[in-house]
């Protein structure tokens, strides 16, 4: 019965959408009107209660805008009605106070139960520390070593206009989370600047990542997929570009994925080392260079080295880039506390930082001509 | 007091022949004077605010950074959001307060009426404060109109500063002018007039005031806070330092809360004055009418966590929030039923006060609705920060409070002007309003729920065509509020039909016993209420 | 004047102090947000002078509104309605002030109460404590945060204590002066309303004195974290009332000494003793959740 009301409305909604907007031509689900029932038992049971609260509301406003029209239509004065006298009634008065009450009860008692189960992160199979920062997400699994950031992968091109969007455009990360399905994975959530949100709409997971503090939440996917979502709080410039992507793989795949990952990041760790052995030339680090200014630097400092004025400092001509090149070096591999210039120390190896750092003392005609190793960057950061 | 009295007659007389020019703006004491300065600034604010949220729409038209850029983008959003919060309907209610209230209770003006000025002319310089910031290098504020620590303090730009002293001084203004409002209710009554007499516009500002006088100055401690952190180094909203950015959140929502009732009350007064007067038929539950306005007022203050359920609270919090929150459609529901029940069996006319009220009601309600959903704490985990959002609070802002201000000037125009508005203009305005505006804030439902995030500048595709839609509508809205200007302007310059002291036939009330135009002095000495 | 005949309403005549006020309160805006950043970025510019001017404009119009109000007062032009619009209208912005308190004390609270515990561990923040601040010890008042800021705690013996005993006696003083003034004893309403002045000036002085300790020798500071941060934020409000307070008092002594007031015509007095009372009262909370506890 009830299925069959949803069912009703659903059809009454697209049909007026269809209707309405049946000339132009889209992206197959481009006309979405409701929310999604997403991939986990929450998340059903989360639509579900949405479904039911939003059709307790649609009767009760149809109920109300009824009793209007009717009023509207036949107590008129233009049909030459009289108006009655009555203005009160104790009785009316207490029943539609009182109705509205019950209705409410019935709303919260399943509401709190799914909260409950909401709330109870214990008895998780795996644990992930997820950090938001200006804008990109920090993925830690904790019960392994393998960490990564993931950025958006959508091209600057694309978000200008120039080029042609593909189908997930600001919705495509370069590393997506992977995770088991049919695990009960607790993610961790914090953040190293400013309040971001994690949401996964499929997870039914919304959960801010708040400086200094970790908040809890766990899901457990039924299904394979890609899962996609994005930054729900107001971050800053790039709040809206800063998605989250999320792969659920069966669990025997999960487990040869992470077991390359962390042979990946082993072997990422000794190349460091060799390199720092080794010196580059200036034309390689500049390339080397310019590809990672331009997935990690230039969102605040923009891509012609100008930064935004009053807000993100420009390195074009900047006294650090063209001179002190400790300080220089300092910045990147620490950051500058209790600013937005975060430290890069984690998220970028020897080789780019120094890479980034020799491009930025070259580009946009500050040229030093000087190039920057990983010896030298390795020296900062270890102190001899 | 002899002496007194004769001084009172010479002062009477002089100030009768009001200065002119530009210095009876600015010196006035004039309860009619300051109150037509406070809705003009207002819709002027109206304006420049929707003019901001036109550079929303219009960037929001299609997908892909195409006008503005991102930084610049939250910008108009933050600013958008506390012009018309602080700029354009709470001034156009104290507006509204200033010209009616006295009229209502036969009052011979505003109980502080130097007071009154200074509360008004703080307003231009405020706004202009905030406004110029947006032309500092680094731009001005772009945290969103609540402010969220650490964004608003570590990493905020230099205008901060700015926007904290501006928001001091808006805030001084409002709290001056609510003790204006609420002394003027409670001392100047005219004989006979006791409170459980008093029409709804004057009961439901009483409460407003109040709410204004509670929260006000905690929204002042709210900025402050953020001032010091940012400039001094305290750290209230910093955990290294044992704060919480959390407990910003706790403290801006507190007053914000309160603060979205502070819009909303004022318009239910409105709407339980026009609905009776065009269906020819008493109020129906006047007493219950105002029981229902002082519960929503004292639930105000305990529901302000339902804008912060994703971020962490321990479950007991958010099941107390969400049940609180909850309990407050039962009090706005009673209203609700209560103009409904007013129409009932009444012989009802559809002049334009009505026509907008009747739109406010159905409007309202749908927004209300929604917000009763945003209430239910697991569901909210999802709607929460998008669209759907927006959606709600532009239904309960937009078709909630601005209409309401319209209906009262519809209503009431022709009392101050002596002269019927344009009703052709008035009948263009209504349904180009309407249908426009529910073409521009309905389909943000199904964008909200689909996932869009809000406060962004750049949307995935999906999203695209609803956008599409969006866009054009608040064109429209937009558009359709300069026929609005138009007609305004024609009142002030007093064309059009006379009207009786009366007005509308089924109206009731001091206000409808005094001449139309309302003479510059009015109730010098006090009628007697039955 | 009974209820029933009606006096007429006393309408004010325009006046130019409100707008002069208004403009005044927009230079103070636009100096103190100038003049904050530039503070902080080290830098120069009109800031301070802007500021100054303000509060230069300000004072003007106080004294010159202050001027025509006492004026009409005294020649007998506000009935008794604008008296008690008068009243009224000074406990709803008592009330206003109270709030402004509340923001603080509530931080205060929620920083004792939350925050703190919770950087520990508590509630749902076990991951909070492990995670990010593994060391982090609880306590209050904080005198090592979890970033490692270490300060010491204030006391409450001593000048905290004394500066309690001095307001309370403060209060009763006021009052007295008050109870001189209804009974007409222009003799005793001068000493006791000049006591009153002294103690405040006392209790001003001491919290120099406290500040001056607590920044040089116990490296109490604004920003030793958030015990630090509600210490001052608090005790800092409070002494800018007591500040106002005082000179409100000062005000109403130089009044007293030129005749004024008296049972029937005593608004200002009466507005300034209740903002006195009220800056006790606060004084009292502060003393027990700041100091004590
Ligand atoms: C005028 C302003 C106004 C008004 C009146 C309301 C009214 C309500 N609001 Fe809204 N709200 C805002 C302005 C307003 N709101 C704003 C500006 C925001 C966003 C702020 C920001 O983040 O920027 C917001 C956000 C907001 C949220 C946070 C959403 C989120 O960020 O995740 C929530 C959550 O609970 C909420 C709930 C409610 C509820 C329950 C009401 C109730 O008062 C509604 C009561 C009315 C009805 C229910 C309809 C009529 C009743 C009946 C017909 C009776 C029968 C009904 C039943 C018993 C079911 N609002
Ligand atoms: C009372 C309050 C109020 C009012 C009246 C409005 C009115 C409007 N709002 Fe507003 N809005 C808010 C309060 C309000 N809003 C708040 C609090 C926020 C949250 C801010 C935040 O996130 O921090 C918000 C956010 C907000 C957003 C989300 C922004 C984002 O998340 O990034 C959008 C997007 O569409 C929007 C649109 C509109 C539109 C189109 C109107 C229209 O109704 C405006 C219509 C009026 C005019 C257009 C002016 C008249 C016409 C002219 C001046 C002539 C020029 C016209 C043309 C060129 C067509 N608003
Ligand atoms: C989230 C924004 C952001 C990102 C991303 C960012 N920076 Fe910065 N950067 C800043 C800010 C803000 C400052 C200024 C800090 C201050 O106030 O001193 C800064 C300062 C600097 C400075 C010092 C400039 C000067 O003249 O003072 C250098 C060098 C620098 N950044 C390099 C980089 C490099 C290299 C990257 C990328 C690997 C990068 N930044 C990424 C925000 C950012
Ligand atoms: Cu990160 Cu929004
Ligand atoms: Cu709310």
């Amino acid at each position: 019965m009830r299925n069959k009301l949803y069912q009703l409305i659903a059809l009454a909604l697209s049909f007026i959408s269809t209707a309405l907007f049946a000339a132009s031509d889209t992206h197959p689900d481009a006309y979405q009107l409701n929310l999604t029932k997403g991939v986990t038992d929450i998340s059903q049971e989360v639509y579900d209660l949405h479904m039911t609260i939003f059709i307790i509301c649609v009767v009760i406003g149809a109920g109300v805008f009824a009793v209007m029209l009717w009023s509207t239509i036949f107590h008129r004065k233009s049909r030459g009605v009289k108006p009655a006298t009555f203005h009160e009634s104790v009785k009316v008065e207490i029943a539609w106070t009182v109705a509205p009450f019950v209705i409410l009860i019935f709303m919260a008692i399943p509401a709190a139960q799914t909260l409950i189960a909401m709330e109870d992160t214990t008895e998780a199979d795996i644990t992930v520390l997820v950090t938001g920062s200006q804008w990109k997400w920090h993925y830690k699994y904790m019960d392994d070593e393998v960490e990564f950031f993931s950025l958006m992968a959508t091209q600057q091109e694309e978000i200008k206009n120039k080029f042609e969007k593909n189908p997930n455009y600001l919705l495509e990360v370069d590393r997506p989370l992977v995770i088991p399905t049919d695990k009960k994975v607790r993610f961790l959530i914090t953040s190293d600047d400013v309040i971001h949100s994690w949401w996964v709409p499929a997870f039914a997971v919304k959960k801010d990542a708040n400086p200094g503090f970790i908040n809890e939440a766990w899901t457990k996917v039924n299904e394979p997929g890609i899962y996609r979502g994005q930054c729900a709080e107001l971050c800053g410039k790039d709040h809206g570009f800063m998605p989250v992507v999320v792969i659920a793989k069966e669990p025997a795949e999960y487990e040869a994925w992470i077991a390359e990952q962390k042979e990946i990041q082993r072997l990422a760790k000794e190349e460091e080392q060799k390199l720092l052995a080794m010196n580059m030339d200036m034309a390689e680090l500049m390339s080397v260079g310019e590809r990672v200014y331009a997935t990690a630097c230039a969102a605040c400092h923009m891509p012609n080295g100008e930064g935004l004025p009053g807000v993100f400092p420009a390195l074009k001509g900047s006294d650090i880039a063209l001179n002190d090149m400790q300080k220089h070096i300092d910045v990147v591999v620490n950051g500058i506390p209790g600013t937005a210039m975060q430290s890069y120390a984690k998220q970028l190896s020897l080789k780019e930082m120094a890479a980034v750092i020799t491009y930025e003392r070259n580009a946009w005609g500050n040229d030093t001509g000087e190039t920057v190793q990983a010896k030298d960057v390795n020296a900062l950061m270890n102190g001899n | 007091m002899t002496t007194a009295t004769d001084e009172l007659h010479h002062d009477d007389h002089h100030h009768d022949h009001k200065p002119s020019g530009i210095m009876r703006w600015l010196l006035t004491t004039n309860h009619k004077d300051i109150s037509s300065l406070y809705l003009w600034f207002a819709f002027i604010m109206f304006l420049v605010g929707g003019a901001m949220a036109m550079v929303i729409r219009a960037e929001l038209f299609q997908p892909g950074l195409q006008i503005v850029e991102p930084d610049f983008f939250n910008q108009m959003t933050t600013v958008h959001g506390l012009i018309m919060v602080f700029g354009a309907v709470m001034p156009a209610f104290t507006g509204l307060a200033n010209w009616m209230v006295p009229l209502m209770i036969g009052a011979p003006d505003m109980a502080l009426p130097r007071m009154n000025n200074w509360s008004f002319w703080i307003l231009p310089f405020a706004f202009a404060i905030l406004l110029s910031s947006l032309f500092m290098e680094g731009g001005g504020p772009n945290f969103g109109w609540t402010f969220y620590a650490p964004l608003s303090t570590t990493y905020s730009n230099d205008s901060t500063a700015l926007f904290v002293f501006s928001v001091h001084i808006m805030g001084a203004s409002s709290i001056m002018g609510a003790i204006n409002v609420i002394v003027t209710i409670l001392n100047m009554r005219a004989p006979g007039m006791t409170l459980m007499k008093m029409p709804l516009f004057v009961w439901t500002w009483l409460i407003t005031a109040f709410l204004l006088i509670a929260v006000m100055p905690v929204l002042a401690g709210a900025v402050t806070m953020v001032l010091t952190d940012k400039y001094f180094g305290t750290s209230f909203f910093d955990a290294a330092g044992g704060g919480d950015p959390v407990m910003f959140q706790h403290i801006f929502w507190f007053f914000g809360h309160p603060e979205v009732y502070i819009m909303i009350l004022p318009a239910f007064g409105i709407i339980s004055q026009i609905v009776p007067t065009f269906s020819r038929k008493k109020l129906f539950g006047y007493a219950s009418m105002v029981y229902a306005t002082a519960s929503i007022a004292l639930l105000s203050f305990v529901v302000w966590a339902h804008h912060m359920f994703t971020t962490g609270m321990p479950l007991f919090g958010e099941l107390f929030f969400m049940i609180a929150t909850m309990l407050i459609s039962v009090p706005t529901g009673v209203k609700v039923f209560n103009w409904v029940a007013t129409m009932w069996r009444g012989a009802i006319s559809f002049e334009m006060p009505m026509m907008f009220s009747l739109a406010f009601i159905v409007l309202f309600t749908i927004g209300g609705l929604s917000g009763l959903m945003l209430a239910i704490t697991p569901v909210d985990f999802q709607y929460h920060d998008t669209y759907f959002v927006v959606a709600h609070f532009h239904y309960v802002l937009v078709t909630g409070a601005v209409f309401s201000i319209m209906a009262a000037a519809y209503y009431w125009l022709p009392k101050w002007t002596g002269k019927m508005y344009d009703t052709t203009l008035a009948q263009w305005h209504f349904w180009c309003s309407l249908i426009s505006v529910n073409l521009l804030f309905f389909p943000m439902h199904f964008v909200g729920l689909a996932g869009m995030p809000r406060r962004i500048p750049d949307y995935a595709l999906q999203f695209a065509d609803f956008n599409k839609w969006i866009s054009i509508g608040g064109f429209a809205f937009g558009l359709s509020q300069l026929i609005f200007l138009a007609l305004l302007i024609k009142a002030c310059r007093k064309q059009g039909e006379p009207v009786s002291d009366q007005v509308w036939e089924g109206a009731e009330g001091l206000e409808w016993e005094v001449p139309s135009p309302a003479p510059y002095h009015t109730f010098e000495t006090p009628p007697v209420v039955k | 004047m009974s209820e029933q005949q009606y006096e007429k309403y006393y309408v004010p005549a325009s006046s130019p102090w409100p707008i002069v006020g208004a403009v005044a309160l927009f230079f103070m805006a636009v100096g103190a947000g100038n003049w904050v950043v530039e503070i902080k970025n080290g830098s120069d510019g009109f800031g301070l002078h802007t500021l100054a001017f303000g509060a230069l404009i300000l004072t003007v119009m106080l004294v010159g509104w202050f001027k025509d109000q006492i004026h009409e007062s005294m020649t007998g032009m506000h009935g008794d309605q604008l008296g008690r619009s008068y009243r009224q209208g000074m406990a709803w912005f008592i009330f206003s002030e109270v709030m402004f308190f509340c923001a603080f004390f509530g931080a205060l609270f929620y920083a004792r109460v939350f925050s703190v515990p919770w950087l520990a561990g508590a509630s749902n923040n076990a991951e909070t404590f492990n995670v990010l601040w593994p060391t982090f010890e609880a306590m209050w008042p904080l005198t090592t945060t979890p970033g490692g800021t270490t300060t010491e705690a204030m006391g409450w013996m001593g000048l905290p204590l004394y500066n309690t005993i001095i307001l309370l006696i403060s209060s009763f003083t006021c009052h007295f002066a008050h109870v001189a003034l209804e009974k007409g004893d222009r003799a005793k309403l001068k000493a006791w309303l000049g006591f009153t002045i002294v103690l405040g000036l006392i209790f001003l002085f001491l919290q120099v004195e406290e500040y001056i300790h607590a920044y040089q020798e116990m490296g109490l500071r604004l920003d030793s974290g958030i015990y630090g941060n509600t210490f001052f934020m608090l005790t800092g409000f409070h002494g800018f009332h007591v500040t106002l307070g005082t000179f409100m008092l000062i005000v109403m002594f130089f009044r007293v000494l030129k005749g004024h007031f008296s049972h029937d015509n005593q608004f200002a007095f009466q507005a300034t003793s209740w903002y006195w009372h009220f800056v006790d009262v606060v004084w009292v909370c502060l003393f027990f959740v700041v100091y004590v506890f």
